[in-house]
């Protein structure tokens, strides 16, 4: 038995311990937004929390979350009270296929429990290891810099300015 | 005045005089440490150098490494600003592009030479020697004179450097003349080698492949026998190399230029931005490099027969389980036989060159922090695990890959080596 921590609920679970936590999320716990991507690190898609650090889970092995927190794009808020980034992003529309963002928005999530008051490039450098295809950067930047707005601060050094 | 009244004046009077002595020997120190200041210049126009001249000088600068100390991530080129961890402190690198105020534009080239060669600013101060005038010091002139055409040709830039933050005795520069007496000759290349002048002279690769002693000064003695920089291990690059196959000139060339060997390691830590800087510098220069160390690794014991390659994957997997487990399910689907890193040309892990070194460093650095692709590369890159193991975890992986896969002596205390290498500290 292998114990988690995941969006606040401990869970108990019966799974081999060399088992990614993404596996665990998806397959085992119905979290789904975490993505498989590329399984290798590369992409980001399946990037969440680990205590208040972004992580590639499909390449962490259940055994190396045990008692520590993970937070999934499902713990940022909820549909009737979504959390600050939650909001911008759907406030932006800044996802195209929506593949990459939940990795997007724990990367930014991490990023704006650090300070709220990043400048444009410590966003640009947060959200580097994940990528889109679609191309929707300046919507997700755009995003990032009004969930930094609603949670008090904001981007100093904006690339464009705020409408 | 009795006796203890006696007594107490004359302590005091030979407290004056040594104080005296002290004060004098002290004034002698500074006069004599004390260096003049060559005369100011107006910057001068930049089409007053050959183009030949501003050419030469850009391809010493890129052998010479100079961006990794005076160039500031994703800041403007040769503005300084680079900290550099030092045992006595944080040094920075400072601005060497022509801006008069902050920068080397009032710089004659008799001051431009006399600070890489003796280690003196314009200003007749001195210069800590993390900046490598020990080895600059064997350059020709004709190579300083380039260098200078080129630096006083690139953009100016108006940017303080920030001041060191170093340990109070050595905030004094006139304490750099007494480090020089001890450990700085200025002297000539007295080889005729041109790998070995560029190595020694421009690239100074012992500045971090040689072992320092406790004040800084490399031992020359021990030339290229292994160091330490910025918390990684620079292996050694003599007859002591742990490599496990043959470092040739062209598997030096391709990790020099690619940043990559398939069959020893890439270039990771500091060595990253080398390989950066050399992938534009001109081909032979860097074949003459890669040439002198490969003679210098031609007793080494890879080249005197290379040696079995092991995988004891049960033995390890019984000594280190977790070890052995987290190895499947974070490293295992790039680094198993078979899997797609390895189909893109990337160097199996037995053949790593870090599992068979006589420290852990480079493999807990590389876990903790992962690897840059190759340059010019858009291939796979390794991942950074800082943050998704403990100090235990990794030293867990790092036991278990060297119970499996090393080749060199037995490594121990792993776990907190991991904590000091996370604090940037060397062992």
């Amino acid at each position: 038995m292998i114990e988690i921590e995941v969006n606040g609920a401990v869970r108990r679970l019966n799974v081999d311990p060399t088992t990614p936590l993404l596996y665990v999320l998806r397959g085992d716990l119905g979290l789904h937004a975490a993505k498989f991507g590329c399984g290798l690190g590369q992409c980001g898609a399946c990037t969440v929390l680990l205590d208040d650090e972004p992580i590639f889970s499909c390449i962490t092995p259940i055994a190396a979350v045990q008692a520590r927190k993970v937070t999934t794009v499902e713990g940022l808020g909820t549909i009737e009270h979504p959390g600050a980034v939650q909001q911008a992003f759907a406030d932006e529309q800044a996802a195209q296929c929506g593949y990459c963002i939940p990795g997007m928005m724990i990367r930014a999530e991490a990023l704006l429990r650090r300070t709220n008051r990043p400048t444009e490039a410590e966003v640009r450098g947060a959200l580097q290891p994940s990528l889109c295809r679609c191309g929707t950067h300046m919507r997700i930047l755009r995003a990032v810099r009004r969930a930094a707005r609603a949670r008090g601060g904001g981007v100093p050094d904006p690339a464009e300015p705020v409408k | 005045m009795n006796e203890a009244g006696k007594a107490a004046h004359h302590l005091a009077r030979a407290a004056l005089v040594a104080l005296g002595v002290i004060i004098l020997v002290f004034v002698l120190f500074v006069a004599w440490a004390s260096r003049p200041s060559i005369a100011p210049i107006t910057p001068p126009a930049a089409n007053l150098f050959p183009a030949r001249l501003v050419e030469r000088g850009a391809a010493l600068a890129k052998i010479g490494n100079c961006a990794s100390c005076h160039t500031a991530s994703e800041g403007p080129a040769f503005a300084g600003g680079v900290p550099l961890a030092t045992g006595f402190g944080t040094i920075y690198g400072s601005n060497i592009t022509p801006d008069p105020e902050t920068g080397i534009g009032r710089w004659s080239q008799p001051a431009f030479s006399r600070a890489l060669r003796e280690g003196v600013a314009r200003d007749g101060s001195h210069l800590y020697p993390a900046f490598p005038y020990d080895h600059f010091t064997e350059l020709s002139s004709g190579d300083i004179a380039a260098l200078y055409a080129y630096l006083m040709t690139r953009p100016a830039v108006h940017r303080a450097t920030p001041a060191n933050r170093l340990v109070l005795p050595l905030r004094f520069r006139p304490f750099i003349a007494g480090w020089k007496l001890l450990y700085f000759r200025p002297q000539p290349y007295r080889g005729t080698d041109l790998g070995g002048y560029l190595a020694e002279a421009l690239a100074h690769c012992g500045a971090c492949h040689t072992p320092h002693n406790k004040l800084g000064a490399e031992l020359r003695g021990q030339a290229y026998a292994g160091g330490w920089v910025d918390g990684w291990y620079a292996p050694p690059l003599n007859r002591d190399s742990p490599a496990v196959r043959a470092w040739t000139a062209d598997q030096l060339m391709a990790l020099l230029r690619t940043g990559l060997s398939t069959t020893h390691a890439a270039a990771a830590g500091p060595m990253g931005e080398v390989s950066h800087n050399l992938a534009s510098a001109p081909e032979p220069a860097v074949r003459a490099i890669a040439t002198t160390f490969a003679r210098n690794m031609a007793d080494a014991r890879a080249n005197r027969g290379e040696p079995a390659l092991p995988d004891r994957a049960a033995a390890a997997a019984h000594q280190h389980p977790l070890g052995a487990a987290l190895f499947q399910g974070a490293c295992s689907s790039c680094h198993e036989p078979g899997a797609r890193m390895m189909i893109e040309g990337r160097p199996p892990l037995e053949v790593g060159s870090p599992l068979h070194e006589s420290n852990p460093r480079n493999t807990i650095q590389i876990i903790l922090g992962g690897l840059n692709s190759p340059v010019g590369s858009a291939g796979p890159y390794m991942p950074a695990f800082g943050e998704t193991f403990t100090d235990p975890e990794v030293a867990e992986i790092v036991n278990y890959l060297h119970v499996r896969y090393g080749t060199g002596p037995s490594w121990s205390n792993v776990s907190a080596d991991v904590k000091r290498a996370r604090e940037g500290r060397n062992p």
